[in-house]
């Protein structure tokens, strides 16, 4: 704004709501008069039009305001003045109270922090799994989660394809219940590079992909997959020589039928071919750590179902989840 | 050298104030029938507000706003802010009315069930109980300060003041459970709200009850200035028969008055003595002029001392007055086509609100669906989720079970069932899953169907849209 204003405008600016609220009270006491005629007998007549007349005979009506109206109008620009004693208005003067619009926000969310930091503060104290068994804990986070996870993660914190499914045991950079607060404090970014030119030929990539499906059994061509086994050495670095995968690394375990970009031939060719590049923003300065706390329990709590005393919804979900992985 | 006298030219002109000094007025209490039926409107609107926040039901307070957790509750009803189109519903019905009963007879409202009106009545009343009548009135303010003229008016003050607070505590106490309210307030513990909104609205009483009276009316309130577009020439209304009362004057019960070429008003000025608004009715319609009867009342007093029919100044239309017609045809003329067509529209609201009102089902939801790509499963089936707000606005717990029609086999993945604890609102997300092939590509439209196990008749059907992803 200083770049705009200076000491000059602000004057100015002043000047003017000086000089308007100076003009309303002129005419409120000029206009608050007005000449009658005296009649023969010396007594003025009734003030009973202005005078003016048109269309032949349309008359303006004198029907005077009450005197009490014209004092509340006055009244008006007292309370104009005031005002600008307390509150800034007058040009950049800041008012006595020292009010600013920063201030009120910083103000409410500090008296907020008073009200609630109390609640959150009470989990803060405790270990992770043993907020995750409090009912209370558990219905603010999944407010939380539904606000603040689940535009990715989706409102069953299933996730969805690119976004890592968190009701299962299956987890990236590991599943207890510190790593999950760590990544929620600190985010994370997963990051695979573009590998073509490692593996080699474009047959050299779909071999690969086949023996990458393989690792979990899932539908390849064995020829293939046999052709592409020694190629693997360029992904044993992050995935292990045996594909389970590094959570220190974030690098995903191959030898399940998860696949956060989505399982087949052609989609793993496409993650070697390209690469991938995945991130979780860190929420630390967004929600503070008493709240990722108590996001962490919820989370952790989704698939840590025995451990806690899971409500009804959840005990359902768990047990579909079961359910859909007994089918696979 | 010749002196010329300086002259003063004579004055033509005075500047005098614009605005216009109050004229207090002091309206002669009046008995009669018009007058009555002001009484019983006033027990009645008086009974149901001081009363109506004792009431108790269910183990709390029959009717309590209460804006901290944002649930009306009205006896067995309970509102919540989605429920808001029942204000809008309330507000339509009483502009209708307004609009009806001002076609029919002009200010009835004004004159009867106004609030302004009524607590200036109440006020009235007391004045007149401490103070005396009209005459009395007037002569007390006329006569220096004295220890009774002192006692007189601090206590009518008082008086006045004690009914303003407890008007104050009882509008205060439809939006924080009375009981609580009446305990804060003798231990003297009640929050700064509270405080204020008491003390508010007892001085908002207080002054415009005590003092402002007509003012409010004639200068403050909008219905005054726009009651004139819904009148029309078979508006009943308060009027003077100038007719047969003009030329008025005093006289002698004894003399023939027709011989003395005088009209049936005898001048007596009681009309204008009794009219709360200070207008003389024998002028014609003015829009200060709140229909309160009152000046009928008066005159037909005199007009049964002096044993003239009643009715010189009376309820009838300007088209019975300029065209004589009888009271039947006059009242013929009263439901006209526009109090008929208003009439028929208010009840047919009234109607729909009632009805809407009886089938209101005590279960609310929103669906959203959320944001995400819609998944494939290995089998190829398509998955969509979806976050249900389910609302509970029954003061019981209640027990639902959720299904989903759109497609062949559409099923949810998850559970089915939920309880929603008494008077709240959980989100509950669903996943639905539709096997492969069974929807287009593109958006397919589904419903929910949120049931009550127990009382099949609470039940809601939501609208959704299922994605198929190419
Ligand atoms: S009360 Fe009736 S008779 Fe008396 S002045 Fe009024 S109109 Fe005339
Ligand atoms: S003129 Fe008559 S009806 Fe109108 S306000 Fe006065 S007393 Fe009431």
């Amino acid at each position: 704004m200083a770049d705009f204003f200076n000491e000059g405008w602000s004057i100015a600016i002043a000047v003017v709501v000086l000089i308007s609220i100076a003009a309303c009270g002129l005419l409120l006491w000029s206009q608050s008069k007005v000449k009658v005629k005296l009649g023969n007998d010396g007594k003025p007549l009734p003030a009973g039009t202005t005078g003016h007349v048109w269309d032949v005979d349309l008359m303006e009506q004198n029907n005077p305001l009450p005197r009490w109206w014209m004092w509340l109008f006055y009244l008006t620009i007292i309370y104009a003045v005031g005002y600008l004693i307390v509150y800034p208005g007058l040009g950049s003067m800041q008012g006595s109270f020292g009010w600013s619009q920063a201030g009120a926000y910083e103000k409410e969310i500090k008296d907020g922090e008073q009200q609630y930091g109390p609640i959150f503060n009470k989990f803060m104290n405790m270990d992770i799994p043993a907020v995750a068994k409090d009912e209370q804990a558990r219905e603010i986070g999944q407010r939380l989660f539904l606000n603040n996870c689940a535009q990715c993660h989706g409102s069953d914190a299933q996730g969805g394809k690119g976004y890592p499914n968190l009701a299962d045991n299956d987890w990236l950079y590991g599943g207890d219940p510190e790593t999950i607060k760590t990544s929620i404090l600190n985010g994370r970014h997963g990051q695979m590079p573009p590998m073509a030119a490692a593996v080699g030929s474009e047959d050299d990539v779909r071999n690969l992909a086949n023996y990458v499906m393989s690792l979990s059994n899932s539908a390849h061509d064995p020829i293939k997959a046999s052709l592409g086994k020694s190629k693997f050495m360029a992904c044993a670095a992050c995935h292990g020589a045996e594909g389970k995968g590094t959570q220190a690394l974030g690098a995903p375990n191959l030898t399940d039928k998860i696949w956060l970009y989505g399982g087949g031939v052609d989609n793993v060719m496409e993650t070697i071919n390209k690469g991938r590049s995945n991130q979780m923003p860190a929420h630390k300065a967004l929600l503070g750590e008493a709240k990722v706390h108590l996001l962490a329990a919820y989370v952790w709590g989704l698939s840590n179902n025995s451990a806690v005393a899971v409500t009804q919804a959840e005990a359902g979900a768990i047990k579909q989840i079961a359910n859909a992985a007994v089918e696979k | 050298m010749k002196i010329i006298p300086i002259v003063p030219a004579p004055m033509t002109e005075v500047e005098l104030a614009l605005f216009e000094e109050r004229r207090k007025i002091y309206p002669r209490s009046q008995k009669g029938w018009f007058s009555s039926w002001r009484w019983v409107l006033v027990f009645f609107t008086q009974i149901l507000f001081y009363g109506g926040a004792w009431l108790h039901w269910n183990d709390r307070q029959a009717v309590l706003f209460d804006l901290t957790t944002r649930k009306f509750y009205i006896f067995g009803l309970v509102l919540w802010p989605q429920d808001f189109i029942y204000l809008a519903v309330l507000l339509v019905i009483s502009a209708l009315s307004l609009f009806l009963f001002t076609a029919i007879a002009g200010r009835l409202f004004c004159g009867y069930a106004c609030p302004q009106t009524v607590y200036t009545e109440i006020f009235m009343w007391i004045e007149k109980k401490i103070e005396g009548d009209r005459n009395a009135r007037i002569k007390l303010d006329d006569a220096p300060m004295s220890v009774r003229k002192f006692s007189l008016k601090s206590s009518k003050h008082l008086a006045w003041l004690a009914l303003s607070l407890w008007t104050g505590f009882t509008f205060v106490g439809y939006f924080t459970p009375i009981h609580v309210l009446a305990q804060e307030v003798f231990a003297f513990t009640l929050g700064p709200w509270e405080y204020f909104w008491i003390l508010f609205y007892g001085f908002a009483t207080y002054g415009n009850a005590g003092f402002m009276r007509e003012q409010v009316c004639k200068y403050m309130c909008p219905y005054a200035r726009f009651q004139s577009a819904m009148f029309d020439k078979d508006t009943l209304i308060v009027t003077y028969d100038t007719a047969r009362g003009e030329p008025r004057g005093s006289r002698n019960k004894k003399v023939d008055f027709k011989a003395e070429g005088l009209g049936s008003c005898v001048d007596c000025g009681i009309c204008v003595q009794v009219c709360p608004t200070g207008i003389d009715i024998r002028n014609g319609l003015q829009y200060e002029c709140i229909a309160c009867g009152l000046c009928i009342d008066g005159c037909d007093q005199v007009m049964d001392k002096m044993a003239y029919p009643r009715g010189l100044i009376r309820y009838t239309t300007e088209h019975a007055l300029e065209r004589k017609l009888d009271n039947k045809s006059m009242w013929r003329r009263v439901f006209r086509l526009r109090t008929l067509i208003y009439g028929s529209i208010l009840g047919l609201i009234i109607l729909v609100a009632a009805l809407s009102l009886a089938y209101h089902v005590p279960l609310k939801v929103d669906v959203m669906r959320d944001r995400s790509m819609p998944k494939v499963t290995d089998t190829g089936a398509i998955e969509n989720v979806y976050r249900l707000q389910i609302t509970n606005s029954h003061e019981e717990a209640h027990k639902y079970v959720i299904s989903v029609k759109g497609a062949a086999g559409i099923e949810i993945v998850n559970q089915t069932e939920i309880e929603v604890a008494a008077a709240s609102v959980i989100p509950f997300p669903v996943r639905v899953r539709i096997p492969a092939g069974a929807a287009e590509i593109g958006s397919n439209r589904i419903r929910f169907v949120i049931q009550d196990i127990n009382v099949p008749k609470i039940n809601v059907t939501e609208k959704a849209v299922f994605l198929v992803p190419k």
